[in-house]
Formats: structure tokens, sequence, C-alpha cells
């Protein structure tokens, strides 16, 4: 037993945490989404009904990955 | 009687901290930040209703979304029910609300045949906002899709409607064979493409529906609760608690207005979802 070595522990909430790591990949999803429909907006403005409903629906997708992070704390506990 | 006691030993921690504050004063003590829990979404019944064996509990979701329908349903039964050629200032707003889902939502998502589902797509987009727009309204400041069954109820209703519009308009194993296999792609990718896009149309698509309008709703009010709670709870006689508690304050009005924006979006991206589900049903893709 003594030859356990305890390099890293987490306490608390491993949920919270894993709510972090979950919204790395979403918060830069968001970010390419955004940046390049305002880039596609200035562009072509006379697109922008189309351009806007489908970076809406890519970000609904995306913000939907950090959603369920979200969720995972409550549902398995502290 | 898992709920009721829930609620229970909330009353009691609710109870308890109306004396605590970080600086204690009048009496009170510091108990630490008394953060919300997922205690606050549950709420014991006003009155229970029992059907054969079967109990129903008028609980506050209940209620204000049944106070919301009824508002919605006559609302929009006093704003169309004897429409002008010249609109009044009324039939104008009702107006607006519907070139909106139509131009905006069913023919820009499904096309030329979207005019169909309009009235649909109107009625969730409504309904959803009212459900959502509880949770800004005063005094009641309760987002009923913030609980999960409300979502889950509306995703139900989306899920065999675009299943069998896609097996009507395609045919019953048509409808899964484009839906697993797009065509142009390398023989060996749909080995891992099919499973994928079988689960994901299927499985997942409702699971995200309901999950994201209830997530963010829920997300929402406990962020609402903690800066009205931290308001009250650094509010002491001095300056520096004064500043606190009102900054506190300033940023729940902030956090307030940031909601309504997103209880609005939240309603359009599921009407959207439910366009965009309702338009790959109609036409494969490709």
């Amino acid at each position: 037993m003594q030859s356990l070595s305890l390099l890293a522990e987490v306490t608390g909430s491993l949920g919270s945490i894993g709510y972090g790591l979950a919204a790395i990949g979403p918060g830069i999803g968001i970010g390419l989404i955004f940046g390049n429909g305002v880039q596609a907006i200035a562009r072509q403005p006379e697109a922008y009904g189309v351009i806007r409903q489908n970076m809406i629906l890519g970000f609904a997708l995306t913000e939907a990955l950090a959603l369920i992070g979200f969720v995972a704390p409550f549902v398995f506990g502290k | 009687m898992g709920v009721s006691s829930l609620v229970a030993a909330g009353a009691v921690r609710l109870s308890d901290e109306s004396n605590c504050h970080l600086i204690p004063w009048g009496g009170g003590s510091d108990c630490g930040f008394p953060a919300p829990t997922a205690d606050i979404f549950s709420f014991s019944p006003y009155s229970t209703l029992a059907i054969a064996g079967q109990e129903f509990n008028f609980t506050k979701p209940v209620v204000l979304a049944i106070i919301g329908s009824i508002f919605l349903i006559v609302f929009f039964l006093a704003v169309f029910r004897k429409p002008k050629l010249v609109p009044g200032r009324m039939q104008s707003v009702g107006e607006y609300g519907y070139t909106f889902i139509r131009d905006g939502v069913a023919r820009e998502v499904i096309g030329k045949e979207g005019d169909k589902y309009v009235p649909f797509l109107f009625s969730l987009f409504f309904f959803v906002w009212m459900l959502n727009i509880w949770g800004i309204i005063p005094f009641a400041q309760f987002p009923v899709s913030s609980r999960i069954a409300w979502p889950v109820a509306l995703a139900i209703v989306i899920w065999p409607l675009y299943m069998w519009l896609g097996m009507r308009h395609q045919g019953p194993v048509k409808y899964f064979t484009n839906m697993m296999f797009p065509p142009g792609l390398p023989k060996p990718i749909y080995l891992i493409l099919a499973p994928i896009e079988l689960v994901s149309n299927v499985l997942v698509r409702p699971v995200t529906l309901a999950i994201r309008l209830f997530a963010n709703m829920f997300a929402g009010h406990l962020l609402l609760t903690i800066f009205a709670v931290a308001t009250f709870y650094l509010i002491s006689p001095s300056l520096i608690g004064i500043l606190g508690s009102a900054a506190s304050f300033v940023m729940s009005v902030i956090l307030t207005a940031f909601e309504a924006f997103i209880q609005a979006l939240q309603a359009f991206i599921f009407t959207l979802l439910a366009a965009v589900y309702i338009s790959t049903s109609l036409h494969a893709e490709h």
C-alpha cells in the first residue's frame, strides 16, 4: 500500500472540473462560428438572412456539448 | 414523497439562511455563502388532483404553464379573430410574429412547402417563449422549461412528426438508407458513418433538443438566483457591504436582461431545429 504514491488529487466536485473541461471545445467552436459568420456577413451583407440562420444553427449544435457537460455534475452528484 | 421531503429540507435551509451575512450584523452570524442548489427547482404542490389512482400535482411550473397557455390563446384570438385589411396596433404585432416565423423559419429552412408547417412552428415558438419568459416576469420568476419534463414533452411531439414525415415522403426503408448512406463517399467510410448517422438522427436529435432548452433555462435561473442570494448575503451597514451588495444587485439586473435575450433565442433555436428536422425528412440529404 505504501508504494502507491499520490501524484495529484482532486477533492470536492469532480463534476465542476468536468464541466470546465467540457466547455473548452464548444468555446472554441462557438468562437469560430461567430467569427467566420461575422466575416461572411461583412463580405456579403446581402446574404445576411441565410448566414445568420446557419450561424445560429451551428451555434445551437455546438453549444449542446457544453450544456450536456453542464448537466452532468447535477446528474452524477458531487 | 421524495420531492416533498426535498422541499421541506430546502424550506428549512432557507429559513436558517435568513440572517446569514458575510459581515455579521443584527444578531446574525456568517454561516458561509448559501449557494443555491438544484433544490430551488422543486416545489410542493398547491393542490393535488387524484384521477383513477393517478395523482396530478399542481405545482408552480404547472400553474404558470396553464396561465401562459391561456394568455397566448386569448391574445392570439383577440389579435386574429377579426382581421382587418389595414391592421391595428395589436394585429400588427401578431402579424409581425407570424411573418417572422413564416419567412424567417418555415420558408427559409423548409422552402416552398414550408407554409404547411407554419401553424405548428408558430405555436411551438410562442409556447416555448412563454414557458421561458416566466423566468423574468416579476413575482413568478421561474422558467417553466427549466423542469426537464416540458422540453422532453415537446421533443416527444417533434420526434414522431419528423420520423413519420420522413417515412411518408421518402419511403419507410428509403428514409433510413438515405439517412445512413449519403452518396458520393468512399465505400469503407460507410462502415463508420452509417451507424453514427443513424444514432445521431434517431436518438441524439430529440435528446439534445430537449437538453439544450432545459439546460439553458436551468443555468440561467441558477445564475440569477446566485446573484440574488449574493445581494442579500453581502449586505451590511458598512461601506464595503453596501458596495458589494449593490454590485451584485446591478449584476442580477444585467443578467435578467441577458436572460430575456437568451429566452427568446432559445425559443427561436428550438423552432429552427424543429424546422430543420422536418426539412431533412421531406428531402433526402445530398
